[in-house]
């Protein structure tokens, strides 16, 4: 077994680890971290569930080692939230339309959307459908996720930007 | 995954030489291709090099009428480049329509490359664009360097570097995805170079393949609805649950006067 001491900021904090080489980033921030509001819902790089974000880019973290992060900035769905506990608009807006069902995919769709929004914040129901390629949800049908998504651009609230 | 030992070289000779010495060594790019497959225990090397750290494998630059992409260049970067989209706009496309938001950020040009998946949308690109594959040991077409389904030319010890593609006057990629997995049933990539058209395939046969037929019409001035009438070569086809062989031969022809349309608009 060979284990890497390695150091990442997750939601704003510093935090150590020693870390297997075949761990994953969502087996550590799950297991070691007890960060349970990533899941895990395929294993096999699909459904997004397991969806945070690195250097606040949107990625699968079951497809990622967790030495790969090191000194990485990681945000998870517990961190998206501002400190005084108002959600992020994208939060705010699954809330609103009724966005999630049983909410095992959730908070992957939250994660990508923040990011996706973010760099579009003028982004059409066809770019919204296209991002959501990677993240799949087996209740709501995808429509009232895409309304969500439609509330935070037409409230203008993602910020940031980018072009793809 | 079984444990492996996980190196990280910061040179492209570093890695050559963890290739040479390491115990069953195998090269990781974005992973998003082999983590899943060591995940399923498809894969098991006992040395994991992560290229990650080698700066020589980035960057975009133009060349003599040449784009050159560094091999560690992820989708997401091709997708959003403005040098890619000012110089092959088509190709830029063409990575924004790979597997999705998620694993754009980390899947590679080199990697996809490299692995050679004859469903994979960049062959297609690599074959019209008249793509010169530059590795840690020569310069190589890649119609070459390609050899069929998950094989490629790489010696054991030979790391895939920087890619350079032809800047064309004008080019277009069309893809018929699979509606569940999205990578291509069919992917038609169309390119007109100052000697003539080009026209790279993937997803239909089990080799990439150039439609030269197509190209000799394209250069005779067809249109669209006249590639048409211009069937797709006599290849062994895929067939599989998703579609047959005549299905995906005709998916050729399809996705090619597609592609034609959107160059020629
Ligand atoms: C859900 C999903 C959907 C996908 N959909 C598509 C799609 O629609 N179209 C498509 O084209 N692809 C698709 N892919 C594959 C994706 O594009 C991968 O990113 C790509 O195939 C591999 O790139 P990578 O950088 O992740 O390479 P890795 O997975 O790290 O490596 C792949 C192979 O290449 C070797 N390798 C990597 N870099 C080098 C190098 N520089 N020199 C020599 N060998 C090297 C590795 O040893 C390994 O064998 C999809 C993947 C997923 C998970
Ligand atoms: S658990 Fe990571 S993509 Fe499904
Ligand atoms: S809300 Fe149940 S899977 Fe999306």
């Amino acid at each position: 077994m060979r284990f890497h001491p390695i150091t990442l900021t997750v939601n704003g904090e510093e935090r150590r680890a020693r870390v297997k080489s075949n761990t994953l980033l969502a087996e550590l921030l799950r297991e070691e971290f007890r960060l349970t509001g990533t899941h895990v819902g395929c294993d096999t790089t699909q459904c997004g569930c397991c969806t945070v974000h690195v250097d606040g880019e949107a990625v699968k973290s079951c497809t990622m080692l967790a030495v790969q992060a090191a000194g990485r900035q990681v945000t998870t769905i517990e961190g998206l939230a501002a400190p005084d506990g108002t959600l992020h608009p994208v939060q705010q807006a699954m809330k609103d339309c009724h966005g999630l069902q049983c909410g095992f995919c959730t908070p992957g769709v939250v994660m990508m959307l923040a990011d996706f929004l973010g760099r579009h914040p003028g982004a059409d129901e066809g770019q919204i459908r296209h991002a959501l390629e990677g993240n799949l949800c087996r209740c709501t049908g995808y429509q009232h996720i895409v309304d969500a998504a439609l509330r935070v651009v037409a409230a203008g609230a993602a910020k940031g930007g980018g072009h793809v | 995954m079984y444990d492996f030992t996980y190196l990280r070289p910061r040179t492209v000779a570093e890695a050559v030489e963890a290739l040479r010495t390491g115990f069953d060594p195998k090269l990781m790019a974005g992973g998003m291709t082999l983590l899943p497959t060591m995940k399923a225990r498809l894969a098991s090397p006992a040395t994991l090099i992560d290229l990650a750290d080698i700066g020589e494998l980035r960057g975009i630059s133009v060349r003599d009428n040449r784009l050159e992409i560094g091999a560690m260049t992820r989708h997401y970067d091709v997708a959003s480049d403005g040098t890619v989209r000012a110089r092959i706009p088509a190709l830029a496309d063409l990575a924004g329509g790979i597997a999705d938001r998620q694993v754009r950020y980390r899947g590679t040009m080199g990697g996809s490359l490299s692995n050679s998946d004859p469903s994979a949308d960049y062959p297609a690109a690599a074959l019209a664009l008249d793509a010169r594959m530059i590795t840690s040991q020569k310069t190589e077409a890649a119609g070459d360097f390609l050899l069929g389904t998950f094989a490629t030319s790489l010696e054991e010890d030979e790391v895939l570097c920087r890619i350079s593609f032809a800047i064309p006057e004008a080019a277009a990629y069309e893809k018929i995805p699979n509606p569940a997995s999205g990578y291509a049933m069919t992917g038609v990539f169309v390119a007109r170079l100052a000697e003539g058209h080009r026209v790279g395939v993937t997803g239909a046969a089990s080799e990439f393949f150039r439609h030269r037929d197509l190209e000799t019409a394209l250069d005779g001035g067809a249109d669209h609805a006249a590639a048409l009438d211009v069937p797709a070569p006599d290849r062994e086809y895929l067939a599989d649950m998703h579609g047959d062989a005549r299905y995906r031969r005709n998916l050729v022809r399809v996705a090619a006067a597609r592609a034609i349309q959107k160059m020629q608009s």
